[in-house]
């Protein structure tokens, strides 16, 4: 399979990329890590007349803590986000989703910025960065753009993004003490997109109180999906069993799973449900722990 | 729509190219520098046949333009025998019997050299999931396990050979 022709430019700075972005319009698209983006290609889903590679832009790919924010610049590959040091001892949720996204190969391509502005609800990350209350940066010709991430997901495959910008950073606010975190996905194997997927992250304070929960949802709706009701029950709890019940109940409910390959509508909803049960018990694990 | 000079490595061979974009890294490969050991499996991004290492990171070659290997070192199955002997991940697969068909056998050697690269001493656990973006639907993958357990031990041992000389 051949994608249809197209230009191809490869700009070495952001403001460059934008001005080709001003030129091209809806005609042109962003290659990041391309294993979205070139297989739609190939199958001539997408026709694009402009590709803008932004691959050689510097600056772009980076981890680091600083304000009292840990950033990912957009162009990290989920190969660096899984052998972050940094993530590995502070951010569990990172060893957990990227371990489930798609393949070795693919993770050395992909990158963050790329699987949150593909606005895809079956991608991972969003749900991750729902569940950790993330700001995702852009820049356009007006400078940058800050929006929660609660604003990016407009529907399917749409975004905050405007057709001259560019994604470049996540912010997440580093979390208190006694945080924890976790995402899992039920997959039928490597590289199918989740049955169902389940992020969370939960602050608890001394006395075992819940202070922030966050509940992301993978591929259970046409936007991911972030469990408002739940999270707001079971914030300033002490999290009993009987609560989390109660919340991943509500998950199972908020959520719009459809039927497919991969299972019944009905059998989704139960899936939310287990999972979401399994990754607050995780997260409190590791909350305790940290 | 115009073509676009590449300056490439191919196996540590320079190429100058004039390649049209949409060029797959797989067809400047096979098609136009004629080394066909690299397959062209499912052409999704699938199975891993056409995986090659892209300044060393193995990457599937059906689904990066050839574009975007300008400036880079793309090392194939030709490139791994030197001076006329097999590369260690090689001598495992024909010891252990990693392969039957054969047809996956380039893409899976290219990454387990990454993979070992990495980590010189996998588990089993580590080796499945190094292997996980590589399909194999002759051996049931435990003769490739064997092989990469062969071969970690081989370049260990080399390893070991190099600093003690």
């Amino acid at each position: 399979m051949i994608p249809n022709s197209f230009d191809y430019a490869s700009p070495t700075s952001i403001s460059e990329a934008i001005a080709l972005l001003q030129k091209h319009g809806d005609e042109a698209k962003i290659l990041s890590g391309g294993h979205s983006l070139l297989p739609m290609m190939k199958l001539r889903l997408a026709e694009p007349e402009m590709i803008i590679d932004i691959n050689n832009i510097p600056d772009l790919s980076y981890i680091r803590e600083s304000d009292g924010y840990l950033r990912l610049g957009a162009l990290t590959r989920e190969v660096e986000l899984e052998d972050s040091e940094l993530l590995r001892s502070n951010y569990p949720i990172f060893a957990d989703v990227t371990k489930l996204i798609a393949d070795p190969q693919v993770r050395n391509c992909g990158t963050i910025g790329g699987n949150l502005a593909h606005g895809d609800a079956a991608n991972d990350h969003p749900a991750v960065m729902l569940a950790m209350n993330a700001e995702v940066v852009s820049q356009g010709p007006n400078g940058e753009k800050v929006t929660h991430i609660t604003d990016f997901f407009h529907g399917f495959y749409m975004t905050a993004l405007e057709e001259d910008e560019i994604l470049t950073e996540i912010r997440i606010p580093i979390p208190p003490a006694g945080t924890g975190s976790a995402y899992t996905k039920l997959e039928r194997k490597v590289g199918d997109y989740a049955t169902a997927g389940v992020a969370i992250q939960l602050t608890m304070d001394a006395s075992g109180t819940c202070t922030y929960m966050g509940i992301g949802l993978t591929n259970v709706g046409v936007k991911p999906i972030k469990v408002t009701r739940a999270e707001e029950l079971l914030t300033g709890t002490n999290l009993s069993q009987d609560l989390i019940d109660q919340a991943a109940q509500m998950a199972s409910e908020d959520c719009s799973p459809s039927a497919d390959l991969r299972g019944s509508e009905e059998y989704k909803r139960a899936m939310v449900k287990v999972l979401v049960r399994r990754m607050i018990k995780l997260a409190m694990e590791r909350a305790r722990a940290h | 729509m115009s073509t676009k000079k590449i300056n490439i490595s191919l196996n540590g061979v320079p190429h100058e190219m004039e390649v049209e974009p949409r060029l797959l890294l797989v067809h400047l490969i096979r098609e136009d520098l004629n080394e066909t050991g690299t397959h062209i499996g499912c052409d999704t991004s699938n199975c891993g046949a056409c995986t090659v290492l892209l300044d060393g990171r193995s990457v599937k070659s059906c689904t990066i333009l050839a574009v975007q290997a300008d400036g880079k070192e793309i090392s194939t199955v030709e490139g791994l025998a030197q001076d006329g002997k097999l590369h260690p991940i090689q001598e495992g697969f024909r010891e252990k019997h990693g392969l039957q068909c054969g047809f996956c056998t380039p893409g899976m050697m290219m990454r387990i050299k990454e993979l070992l690269e990495k980590n010189p001493n996998p588990t089993e656990e580590e080796i499945r999931w190094g292997i996980s973006g590589n399909l194999c639907r002759c051996t049931g993958y435990n003769n490739i396990v064997k092989a990469t357990q062969y071969a970690a031990e081989k370049l260990r041992e080399a390893e070991t050979e190099t600093v003690n000389a």
